[in-house]
Formats: structure tokens, C-alpha cells, sequence
């Protein structure tokens, strides 16, 4: 199954290469989010834990910008119906799942290495931390994201409802990593933060299991 | 000799109100061309979609098997060839590129010698290095048997086979239709006299409309 998944991620990987359905919305979303929030900041100094957490809401709302072509670009071009004739749901779940982890990997690196660029507050003390974080929330956000966007790929207001159906369903993790990013920016250690960390973790496991009970359901009809 | 068989039992579907078809009862296993054959909105599109386990019939239930063993949902694409009008390719590649993407996504290896075998026979092989967006609408068309024909399928479906075809694209069409079914099981949905006059059997929808 992982061969055929990873032959369906090297399918959209050329796509997107070639359509740049999602790297440009995504690009585009990143530079203009950062500029908004240096434009509206000023000369201000802002205070740790506000970096953190608009850190953190760059990130949804890029997720939310580009995430769910994964699904609405193979039903906007009417390709799912090809797609059904050739592979098992749990194939096309794993193949969309792997672009959108490498994608959403790809997009916070680049969010993360702007914002140490450009803020002054964005200061990482636990590095390990911050790490661990960054990889089991990316890995969280990429889950949700995919499965919402299978979702909501055959609904007619697609745009409205990505973000409306994700905002609670990623709540608990957006929370527990805004958390920890305070923690990382803090200095705090990994013992302190394990609580934090096991509801990341528990949140990956969780969304992971149920999206692959769920997907065929949503796939079909 | 192919051991493959469809059975539908009591098959009866309905969006929202409105009865598609109610009470379809057949079983196809020897090979040959089986035609479905009704006006337009008598479910033939839904019906070769319910074969084809791209739909759930709202009652009853489709049955394939292979050698005597029924086949799971999950591996049933892997039986079936399917084209049709509403069935689209990746226009950013190129007829090679996608015959070769689909191969990888299936599992098997891509043969190339089919390929250009069934390129040629379908008058593409001069343009497979172009992107599928250029293709006309009878060109595409082209390119969806080929699509259903790669991964030497058991049962092969074709929904409105000729539509956008012209008469040397509905020819070369006929013909490996005609080849084909003399090993695997073909089913034919379609309103054309020409398509229907080549099916062993058929399928009238207009027959299953009431409860």
C-alpha cells in the first residue's frame, strides 16, 4: 500500500509543480500574513507569549489557504472519479496524507525562519522542545487538514467551510502547541511540558485512527 | 478463459425522492458484450457506477467474483476498466506520463510495449509526448479506453462508448471492443443503435422504473 501511496504523493508532487495550485496560495499567504502583523506591530516590542501564539495563527490560516487542494483541486478538474477506478481509499488517504505533511513541514520551516528573522521576541530557549512541538503539531495540523479537506471537497461553499469546520476541530491542538512554543520560548523543560506534549501526541493518534475509519465513507458516493 | 462474474441482486436506487431504478436483477458471467439501454435519466450512468462500486445502491447489492471468490470493495479497481464521457485524465501530463502514472498508483508495472500498442490502435502514439489539455474532446476520449484497457482489467465498462468519437475513432473503438470480449465480460451502457447492435444481450432501464 505505502508504494502505491508514495506513487499517488510523486503524481501530485509533479502536479503541483506544474499547476501550482498550492505553493503559490501558500507563499502568497505567508509574506502577506508577516507584513500585516509588522505593519500593525509598528516599533512596538511585542511581549514572548504574543509571538508565540500569532506564530501559531499564521500557521492555521496558511493551513487554511492551501491545505485543501489535496482534495478540491482533484474535484474541481473531476479527476476523483479516475482516481476511485484506481486505487483503495486508504491508498489515496496515505498518498494525500504524505503531500500534505511534506507541504505543511515545508510551509512552517519557512514560517518559523521568518519569524526569527524578523521578531526579536521569537527566541527559542528549548530548542528540543520546540522541535518536538513543531514535528507532532505539523504532523497533527497535516492529519486534520487532509481528512477536513476530503470532506468538505464536494460541498459547494468549499472556501467558507474549510476554515469554519477546522477552527474546532484543530482547537485542542492549536492550543496545546501554542502552549508549548511559549514553553520552548521560555527555557522551560521537556519533563515540565510532557503534559502538553502527550495531548499533541494524543491528538496525532487520534485524528490519524479516525481518519482512516472515516475515509471511506467520505471517498465514496 | 475468464471466470469472472457480476451479479446484481435486487438493486434499487434513489437520490433524495426520486426512484432511479428499482428491482434490476442480472447475472453476467460469460463473455461477451452486455448492453444497458434506456432514454436519457434512466440511470445508465448510475447503474455502470453502481457495477463499477463508484456508487452504493440505495437497496440490494452487486456481486463480482473471480474464479468463485468475491471480490472486496477495496481491491474491486483493480478488476475493473472503466471509460466514459464524465471521466476525466490529468491534463498536466502527457497521455505517456498518465498511462505511466496510473500504472505506479496501481501497483503494477507500467508496459510500455501495451502502451504503444494501444496508442497506435487508438491513433494517438503521435501525439502521446503532448500534454492531455491539448487533446480535442474525441482524442480524450480515445485516451479513456486506453486508460481502462492498461491493466488488463476482467470486466471492462463503458458508458456512452462513441460519444465525441468520429466514425475512424468509433471503428478502432468497435473493433477492440469486439476483441475483447471475447475474453472478458464488456458492458455497454449507451442510446446508440451502432453500440447496442454489437451487445449479446440487453438491458432495458425502462422496465425497472416502478416500485
Amino acid at each position: 500500500m505505502l508504494t502505491k501511496a508514495i506513487a499517488l504523493f510523486k503524481k501530485d508532487f509533479h502536479s503541483e509543480l506544474r499547476t501550482r495550485y498550492a505553493i503559490n496560495s501558500l507563499a502568497m499567504f505567508i509574506i502577506v500574513a508577516i507584513s500585516v502583523i509588522m505593519f500593525a506591530i509598528g516599533q512596538e516590542r511585542i511581549s514572548e507569549g504574543l509571538t508565540g501564539g500569532l506564530f501559531w495563527v499564521v500557521i492555521f490560516f496558511t493551513a487554511m489557504s492551501g491545505l485543501s487542494r489535496a482534495f478540491v483541486s482533484e474535484e474541481e478538474r473531476g479527476t476523483s472519479l479516475t482516481l476511485q477506478l484506481v486505487a483503495a481509499p486508504s491508498t489515496v488517504f496515505t498518498g494525500k496524507l504524505i503531500f500534505n505533511i511534506i507541504l505543511v513541514f515545508c510551509m512552517n520551516t519557512i514560517i518559523a525562519l521568518l519569524y526569527a528573522a524578523l521578531f526579536e521576541s521569537f527566541v527559542i530557549n528549548n530548542f528540543g522542545l520546540f522541535l518536538l512541538s513543531f514535528v507532532f503539531g505539523n504532523i497533527g495540523l497535516a492529519i486534520s487538514s487532509t481528512i477536513i479537506a476530503a470532506i468538505i471537497a464536494k460541498a459547494g461553499a468549499k472556501g467558507t467551510l474549510y476554515p469554519v469546520l477546522s477552527f474546532p476541530i484543530l482547537l485542542p491542538l492549536i492550543l496545546s502547541s501554542v502552549q508549548l512554543t511559549l514553553f520552548a520560548i521560555d527555557g522551560t523543560s521537556i519533563e515540565t511540558a510532557k503534559f502538553e506534549l502527550a495531548i499533541v501526541v494524543s491528538y496525532d493518534v487520534i485524528m490519524l485512527t479516525v481518519s482512516y475509519l472515516l475515509f471511506d465513507f467520505i471517498w465514496k458516493d | 478463459m475468464n471466470n469472472y462474474s457480476v451479479e446484481a441482486i435486487g438493486l434499487n436506487k434513489t437520490f433524495g425522492r426520486r426512484l432511479i431504478f428499482n428491482g434490476i436483477n442480472f447475472r453476467m458471467d460469460k463473455n461477451g458484450i452486455f448492453g444497458i439501454s434506456g432514454p436519457n435519466g434512466s440511470g445508465k450512468s448510475t447503474l455502470v457506477k453502481i457495477i463499477a462500486g463508484l456508487l452504493s445502491p440505495s437497496k440490494g447489492k452487486i456481486i463480482h467474483k473471480n474464479s468463485n471468490d468475491e471480490i472486496i470493495p477495496e481491491k474491486l479497481h483493480n478488476h475493473i476498466g472503466f471509460a466514459s464521457p464524465y471521466l476525466v485524465l490529468y491534463e498536466e501530463f502527457t497521455a505517456w506520463e498518465n498511462l505511466d502514472i496510473f500504472s505506479e498508483i496501481r501497483g503494477i508495472n507500467f508496459n510500455k510495449d501495451k502502451a504503444k500498442d494501444l496508442l497506435n490502435r487508438f491513433l494517438l502514439y503521435k501525439r502521446r509526448n503532448d500534454l492531455v489539455k491539448t487533446y480535442s474532446s474525441g482524442m480524450k476520449q480515445r485516451m479513456k479506453f486506453i486508460f481502462a484497457l492498461m491493466h488488463n482489467p476482467e470486466l471492462l465498462i463503458f458508458d456512452e462508448p462513441t460519444s465525441n468519437l468520429d466514425e475512424e475513432g468509433k471503428k478502432s473503438v468497435y473493433n477492440i471492443i469486439t476483441d475483447v470480449s471475447k475474453q472478458i465480460i464488456v458492458i455497454i451502457a449507451s442510446n446508440e443503435k451502432t453500440d447496442l447492435d454489437l451487445c449479446n444481450e440487453i438491458l432495458d432501464l425502462k422496465q425497472f422504473k416502478d416500485f
